[in-house]
């Protein structure tokens, strides 16, 4: 019964209407005033992080910086980030053009054909289980599976990429096909419609919106992935556009883990350069992602 | 009127099977990713296992050119920095779960989320760059005060021992705690909400303050479900690699000192491909996998936590 199980067991007891306003209204302010405080002190932090990236970053941030070559000498200063932002555009395009689909139909799965089935159930399980292996596993793993033999660089370090981006894309796309309304389905189906051509034609169409914005939001955190790119894509300062040849790539990530632990000022001044690059492209994403939901929510 | 002659069996085509068919293959990728990442690795691997056996758990030593791989340093640093992680993250991010969906008012509420939300935008290696050029020299004064104030203290003496120039364990803990936090908080926001407003509303009608209401209800509603988000949590700390590589310190040792160097798997495994042999590239996988089978368990067991809660409050018992 919900009555028995409101949980009030402990704190029903000492209950004391008449010191209301005493100690009990202190606490109260109390607790909810330390609840305010852990918003706070991770508000302290982020504000330092993004201010010490903007301001870093800002110093050699430029059209310059943006489209030069990685710089050959380390302890010069110039050189930019040209070569990384291509890079990482065209990794993480990739790996979003492999993903999405197969995301998209996993959830079609889960949700249209197995909503309740056991293995629908098995697959939902593990795709929560899979976003939780170690970036840096997935990349061992490609280069195990995939780098040694094909020697393709950018298709590796896609591949990786798809790897951590699947699930989320599966799992996003899945809440979304939830939202739904059923009467729509059985309109559908209630026209003779077959139930492939319903999902294609009335179903997806009309998650469409949640499912771009969860797999933008996907890729706003595979642009930031540096471990699966480790081990796949290499370390180019030229710029490679081709993800097929067997050729080193790089990307913005790598420019600031190459950079971060470097001793020379002007090194250091491009890693704060290339974070800021990368936080800008992943905010960009992020933010179209929330513009493309919002709209979605207003619409329903 | 004769109205056109409708075969309903004709839509049951073979395009209709086939798109089945794709989505349950798309669907059953998902265990053949997760299967061939086990079998793959551990194949590469072998080598490795079968040159140190289980000594490979149990040896501190990681030497290439002596053909000696122990894990056991870099197993102590990812389980030690994921525990700072979990203990400074834990309490501030249910904090936040619980004032954004009790506490705050509605129209603030939207901000607060996505506030919050803003670090997990943030790329790991973003938080890296920053724990090394920027926090760990602050941090090392901080160390160093710890060290003199607990110098004589027993145990204490021991945890806060010198400061190693500031990429530390604990270094490492605040940077995995900033980057899981939002992780444990939006998850244990799913959780608090699935509360039933009955009973919060009714609790407060008895005569309970708001404080006395999260006390009594929603907390003990969601101690299930928040057991597993915060092992989610522990599950992407020790997983995290880029971050952790760069401030933790690299240098595989087991000491009590929170404020010594060390050494985590996904670091060490980062910080060494480069350079790495073939067999010491096969040690390397060993690690991986091993990684692979901690967070695992950890994030398998995790997720039973959650969708059990989460059955729990959508049956209603």
């Amino acid at each position: 019964m919900a009555t028995t199980s409101l949980g009030l067991r402990e704190s029903s007891a000492p209950l004391d209407l008449a010191a209301q306003g005493g100690w009990r209204s202190i606490k109260n302010r109390l607790m909810s005033g330390l609840l305010f405080l852990s918003f706070l002190v991770v508000m302290i932090p982020l504000l330092f992080v993004l201010a010490a990236v903007v301001s870093r970053g800002a110093k050699v941030m430029g059209w310059s910086f943006l489209t030069k070559d990685i710089a050959p000498i380390e302890r010069r200063p110039g050189g930019g980030v040209g070569p990384a932002i291509v890079g990482t555009l065209v990794v993480t395009g990739l790996a979003t053009l492999l993903a999405t689909p197969l995301g998209i139909m996993g959830a079609v799965f889960l949700n249209e054909y197995s909503a309740k089935g056991i293995f629908g159930r098995i697959v939902r399980f593990m795709a929560n289980v899979m976003t939780g292996v170690p970036s840096v596993v997935m990349g061992l793993f490609i280069y195990v599976i995939f780098t040694l033999t094909f020697k393709q660089r950018g298709v590796g370090g896609s591949l990786a990429l798809a790897c951590l981006m699947l699930p989320i894309i599966i799992r996003t796309t899945e809440e979304m096909l939830k939202l739904v309304p059923n009467y729509l389905r059985e309109a559908s189906l209630a026209l003779g419609t077959s139930k492939a051509r319903t999902i294609v034609t009335v179903v997806l169409p009309a998650a469409l919106p949640g499912i771009i914005s969860g797999a933008l939001l996907a890729v706003a955190r595979a642009a930031g992935e540096t471990a699966p790119l480790l081990f796949t894509i290499g370390a180019a300062k030229s710029l490679q556009i081709n993800p097929f040849a067997d050729e080193a790539m790089t990307a913005l990530p790598l420019q600031i883990y190459g950079n971060a632990s470097s001793s020379f000022p002007a090194a250091q001044a491009r890693g704060w350069g290339a974070a800021l690059t990368l936080l800008l492209l992943s905010f960009l994403f992020t933010l179209i992602a929330r513009l493309v939901s919002a709209r979605f929510a207003t619409k329903r | 009127m004769s109205s056109p002659s409708l075969d309903l069996r004709a839509s049951k085509s073979g395009g209709e099977t086939g798109f089945r068919g794709l989505a349950l293959a798309a669907g059953a990728f998902v265990l053949v990713i997760l299967g061939a990442i086990a079998i793959v690795t551990t194949s590469k691997a072998w080598p490795t296992f079968r040159l140190m056996g289980l000594d490979f758990f149990t040896t501190k030593r990681w030497s290439a050119t002596d053909r000696i791989y122990g894990a056991t340093a870099f197993i102590f640093g990812t389980i030690v920095s994921s525990l700072i992680a979990l203990i400074l993250a834990v309490p501030v991010s249910i904090g936040i779960a619980l004032f954004t969906t009790q506490i705050v008012p509605a129209k603030f509420r939207k901000p607060v989320i996505y506030a919050v939300d803003l670090l997990a935008v943030i790329p790991s290696v973003v938080f890296g760059l920053w724990g090394i050029n920027v926090l760990a020299p602050k941090m090392d004064g901080f160390y160093k005060l710890m060290n003199r104030t607990f110098h004589g203290i027993p145990v204490l003496n021991k945890l806060f021992g010198p400061s190693a120039g500031g990429k530390s364990f604990f270094t490492a803990g605040i940077i995995l705690a900033l980057m899981i936090t939002p992780i444990i908080s939006s998850l244990s926001r799913e959780i608090v909400d699935t509360c039933p407003p009955g009973e919060r509303e009714g609790a407060l009608a008895l005569g309970a303050t708001q404080w006395e209401m999260i006390r009594g209800v929603v907390i003990p509603h969601s101690k299930g479900g928040l057991v597993g988000a915060i092992m989610l949590g522990l599950g992407r700390a020790m997983g995290e690699t880029i971050a952790a590589t760069l401030v933790i310190g690299s240098s595989p040792q087991i000491t009590a000192n929170l404020f010594g160097a060390g050494n985590s798997m996904p670091a060490f495994i980062a910080s060494q491909w480069g350079e790495a042999d073939t067999s010491t590239k096969s040690a390397l996988i060993a690690l991986a996998v091993t990684l692979f089978l901690i967070t695992l368990v950890v994030n398998i067991v995790a997720t039973r936590t959650v969708a059990r809660s989460q059955l729990r409050s959508a049956g209603g018992r």
